[in-house]
């Protein structure tokens, strides 16, 4: 029951009710898609990037509190941000959910210093047939950022 | 209630902690566990018996066939059907793949039509679909009525001389919903049309006179009813068997090989190409064994009793939605279903937490998720060793997962 509340912290199911940018952009913006074949989930990610920094982002789609919740958090998380920052981010991210090797950079006692409301989604590493829903956005993200690159 | 608490103790896996919880399996439509005996035929096989089939005059060789085709003789006869035209394939999948490749690409062409149904399984729409793309036939859907049965309202008007296959599950790995069989069997024959039945679902619940259908062609997997993976069964009327073309070619399968030509051996072995698997053919013997020795109708209806109380008791939880019949003479012992906004695979989190397994996504059928308009669905299914004080932990873990979300 710990790690169920662990998992389901009320912050994760706002962010799932109530998704941060919601929706797709109009404007000139590079689209991506994640698909999660096995289970169905869908993130669509529209992103706008300007002079080297995310200005705007949008997503969209359809999956689980997990994968819903990771994505609104990365809007909150990357927009406003030059890319550099922005990979880093996703770096850091994944090594929180061990996704990618290395020290967790999260400072466990100060909560969200280092990566605000994503930090509660390390409940998920318990269980770990759910990390990859609370990849699917930022493997989207990735995708976004390198159509965004082959453009220029 | 037909009380078939004591078979229990025949399969080992059932005796597992799962979380720290007794394991609670209601995911049978996706695979069964497997008794004891289904275990020990397999290994018995292996430790005394193991040999290549049909390829040596030596005593191992000559009792591996013997159990081989002795197992194949037990499947057939399970269905109510000639062993010579029961073919051992590595599931319903592939005997799909068969009847849509060794029939269909040979006897469709451009604007010919293929009648499914929304709610198959990706098992049979797909294989159509590539037969579809390399014939130029169209594929053709029928829907659902308001109680989540197949709609048979229009078919009279999609009937026409250019339809000539009509592809059906026997019942949905959905909603539980069966199939209208005997409607969808004399629309194919009205026509000239070949009707496959994806039994899957059907043969592992029900008592099937394969026969007494009248089907065509019927696909069924051994691990859906207690056998292990990687075999299943198609069986096929003997005329279209005989000129079916086999769609693999190999050791086995062949009666002459010259350079550039072969000729085939008699169905079944022409649908048969390589070593198959032996030990598999075996256990799934053992498990049609089993299920004799239960008895078809009572398995039936404690599988009613079980979906009844199920049924009963998941409507009483609100905001929980059910995707299928709630007639329980319509329905077998699937029940998919989704409560509240919580989705499918939080569900199957939060209740694996308490030992309980079921199924959360699509379940392989897509287009059918598309037409309810969800991206998913929770499900529960049951079998014969299923018991009602699961269903109540059922219904526990789902107020649990409620409570989470802030739904209570
Ligand atoms: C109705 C139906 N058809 C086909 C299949 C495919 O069976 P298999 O994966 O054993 O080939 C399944 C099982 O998933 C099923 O439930």
């Amino acid at each position: 029951m710990a790690d169920l509340d662990e998992l389901y912290r009320g912050i994760i199911l706002d962010h799932y009710r109530n998704p941060r940018r919601k929706g797709t952009l109009d404007g000139d913006h590079v689209h991506a898609e994640g698909l999660n074949p096995s289970c169905g989930d869908e993130f669509f990610l529209d992103i706008a990037i300007d002079d080297g920094v995310v200005t705007d982002a949008a997503m969209d789609g359809q999956g689980c509190s997990i994968s819903q919740a990771s994505g609104s958090m990365m809007m909150d998380a990357i927009v406003g941000k030059p890319i550099d920052e922005v990979r880093d981010i996703a770096h850091k991210f994944r090594i929180m959910m061990s996704i990618e090797e290395g020290d967790n950079p999260v400072d466990q006692e100060r909560p969200g210093s280092v990566l605000g409301d994503l930090e509660a989604l390390q409940g998920v590493r318990k269980f770990p047939v759910r990390i990859k829903c609370a990849d699917l956005a930022w493997v989207t993200l990735t995708d976004a950022l390198e159509r965004a690159e082959s453009r220029t | 209630m037909s009380d078939l608490s004591a078979l229990r103790a025949d399969f080992p896996i059932l005796a597992r902690e799962v979380n720290g919880k007794p394991l609670v399996y209601l995911d049978s439509a996706a695979t069964t566990q497997k008794p004891q005996s289904v275990l020990d035929a397999m290994d018995s096989y292996y430790k005394h018996s193991n040999a290549n089939v049909h390829r040596g005059a030596h005593t191992l060789a000559a009792e591996a066939t013997e159990l081989y085709e002795s197992a194949r003789g037990k499947v057939a006869s399970f269905i109510g059907a000639s062993p010579d035209q029961l073919v051992f394939t590595r599931g319903t999948t592939t005997s799909l793949n068969f009847i849509a490749y060794g029939w269909g690409l040979n006897n469709l062409s451009r604007g010919d039509k293929i009648i499914v149904t929304i709610m198959e399984h990706h098992a049979n729409i797909v294989p159509w679909q590539l037969i579809a793309k390399y014939t130029g036939a169209e594929l053709v859907y029928l829907e659902l009525d308001d109680e989540f049965c197949v709609d048979t309202s229009e078919l009279e008007t999609l009937l026409d001389d250019r339809v000539k296959v009509v592809a059906f599950a026997g019942m949905s790995n959905v909603t539980g919903a069966l199939g209208p069989i005997e409607i969808l069997t004399q629309a194919a024959a009205s026509v000239g049309a070949i009707s496959v039945l994806d039994a899957a679902q059907l043969v592992p619940h029900a008592q099937v006179d394969v026969e007494a259908l009248g089907v065509d062609f019927m696909a069924f997997s051994a691990h859906k009813m207690l056998g292990p993976t990687g075999i299943g069964a198609l069986w096929g009327k003997a005329d279209l068997l005989a000129s079916m073309e086999p769609t693999e070619g190999g050791g086995e399968m062949i009666n002459v090989v010259e350079r550039h030509t072969s000729t085939w051996a008699p169905v079944p072995h022409k649908f048969e190409a390589g070593t198959p698997p032996i030990a598999e053919a075996v256990g799934f013997g053992a498990a049609v064994d089993y299920l004799a020795a239960v008895g078809m109708d009572t398995l039936r209806d404690h599988e009613r009793e079980l979906t009844t109380y199920a049924l009963e008791r998941l409507s009483e939880i609100p905001d929980l939605t059910i995707y299928g019949p709630k007639d329980v003479t319509k329905r077998g012992g699937a029940i998919s279903f989704q409560l509240g906004d919580i989705h499918a695979h939080d569900i199957a989190t939060i209740l694996d937490q308490d030992g309980i397994a079921v199924r959360a996504g699509h379940h392989c059928a897509r287009p059918l998720m598309k037409y309810f308009g969800v991206a998913a669905t929770a499900r529960a299914s049951f079998y014969l060793y299923n018991t009602t004080k699961e269903i109540d932990h059922l219904v526990a873990s789902l107020h649990t997962a409620r409570g989470l979300f802030g739904l209570a």
